[in-house]
Order: C-alpha cells, then structure tokens, then sequence
C-alpha cells in the first residue's frame, strides 16, 4: 500500500507518522506543501504539528495551500485520507470536514495519554478494532474542542461518522472524561464517504510497546486490510 | 484605501479567552463591567480606488481566509 504524508513548514509528527506507515510495510513518500502533484496514493496523511506556528487560526494557512488541491481532488475520487491533529485541524480549514476545533475549554496546551472509545469499526481506517473497544492514546494539542453546528452533529450520530469519543479507563463518556471540552467528547470524525478520518489523539505515537503502547497499531493494519 | 476588519467569536461559541479577561477584570476591581468577547483585528489597505470594488475585495478576504464563519462573525469598516 502507497502512502504520502504532507509536509508543512512547522509540522513536527510527520517523521513519527513515516516510522509508523514505514513499520507496517507502506511504502511512503514524504510530499512539500509547495508540490502541485501527489505520488499515486493510496493514503494520504496530513500530520501532526504546528503547521505555519498556528498562524490566524490553526491550519489556516496549511489549509491554503498548493498541494491542498490535489489532496481535496484525490479525496473526491476515494483516495483515503488521515489526519491527525493539526491534521485534523487542516482538515476542517479545507472544508473536506465540517466542524472546527476550538481552544482547549480550559485554555491550557493538554499532553497526555488518554482513553478513547472506538464507535464504528465497520470502516477502512478501524475494522481491525472493535466497537466499544477502549484504546489508550497520547493527545497533545491546545485546539482541540470539535464544534459543529446542530444539524451537523445530527448527521454524524445518524450516519455513524463519529470514529472516536474521550472515555475513561472503563469507557465512561462525560465530562469527567473530557479533556477539552470536545462537543460530545468526540475525539474523530469521519466525513459521509468514510474514506477520511481525522482524529486529534496521536496514533503514530502507540505502535512500539517500547516508548508507549501498541493501541494505535490496529488503526494502520485495518488500512492494509 | 485601507480597512479595518473585526473578527469576534459568534454569539453561542463559547469564548474562553474573554471569559477570564472579563473575571480578571472583575477581580481587579472594574466591577461595572458586564461582557466582554475577544476578536482579532485586521488593518488592511487595498490599491484600488472604487470603495465598492475594494470593500468586496475585502469582503472576500475575509471569506475566504481571514474568517472562519463556522464560528466567528466580522466587521468591515473603512478607516
């Protein structure tokens, strides 16, 4: 399987991104942001980080940018997209997801290792986990409290686009268990087609037992499913 | 010709930054102080001459970059 991960200037999970991709056997290319055209992908990752240090609004100005077209074209015709993080955050900016992310309710950069629950495992990104499942994951970001309008929300309860929720060790969602006040302690969103995911908890960073844990190394052996 | 663009957070978004401006206000003794949200400010000179041409150039920048509408509402005012 092809992957390319983006890059932008201030963009600083993108080596861990690779390492991760390069571990589960994907064969990865790393893509400037200046670049008009994508390597043939079949995923394509938009990393963690600070992309343009968070200017205006994080992943404003990522979200401007030249290789954006081509990234929004190949999400149109079915190329599978990633983003984690800032990613995520890149990924609103563009309009390939609605919603945006917010400052952290308690105004404070949050780093830490958190539970969340996976709730649809019948997608690209997640069928090797299973529903109700609790992974442990590292989040670190200081927007990253999803909102989106209520008609919105309404849509991704109904049509199952809602990937991830902020739980506790033993799976409780509220607000005990929300780090950043997250509308409904989501955690990851899919869009309607379900070929793009983006989450703010780090993945890439729990695939080694080593360094933290192998919670995350299910969601890129569901990808090479 | 320049403008100046005002950007605050909608109404029912949540505006933590202002909240504890407001309650550090408060704190330091301005207790007639009612409301108070935080926004960005934009000064922005345009090389045109038309004021319609140049305010919907304006119009679009923010549109399409300075703003996000999910969340946040602007103001354009000539200066």
């Amino acid at each position: 399987m092809k992957s390319s991960v983006i890059v932008f200037p201030g963009s600083n999970c993108d080596r861990d991104i690779a390492v991760a991709l390069e571990k589960m056997q994907f064969k990865n290319k790393m893509v400037w942001h200046k670049e008009t055209s994508l390597p043939k992908s079949d995923l394509i990752v938009i990393p963690g980080g600070f992309s343009y240090g968070d200017y205006l609004r994080s992943g404003a100005i990522a979200g401007k940018s030249l290789i954006i077209d081509e990234v929004i074209k190949a999400a149109s015709s079915g190329c599978l997209i990633l983003g984690i993080c800032n990613g995520f955050q890149i990924l609103t900016e563009t309009g390939l997801l609605r919603g945006t992310l917010l400052r952290n309710k308690n105004l404070k950069f949050i780093n830490k290792d958190i539970n969340i629950k996976v709730l649809n495992k019948d997608t690209k990104f997640t069928n090797k986990y299973n529903n109700e499942q609790i992974l442990k994951i590292n989040i670190a970001h200081n927007e990253g409290n999803y909102f989106t309008d209520p008609k919105h929300l309404e849509e991704l309860k109904k049509e199952n686009l809602i990937a991830f929720k902020y739980c506790d060790e033993t799976g409780n969602i509220n607000e005990n268990s929300n780090p950043n006040g997250s509308l409904e302690n989501i955690a990851g969103i899919f869009n309607l087609k379900k070929n793009i995911l983006a989450m703010m908890p780090h993945p890439e960073r729990m695939v080694d037992k080593m360094i933290s844990n192998k919670d995350g190394l299910n969601l890129f052996s569901s990808l090479l499913n | 010709m320049k403008f100046s663009v005002t950007v605050t957070l909608k109404k029912d978004v949540l505006d933590p930054q202002g909240k504890v401006v407001q309650n550090t206000l408060v704190n330091m003794g301005m207790d007639n102080l009612k409301y108070i949200r935080q926004g960005k400010h934009f000064e922005i000179e345009v090389d045109e001459n038309d004021t319609v041409k140049a305010q919907k150039k304006v119009d679009e920048m923010c549109k399409k970059l300075l703003v996000n509408l999910i969340i946040e509402d602007y103001r354009i005012d000539k200066i």
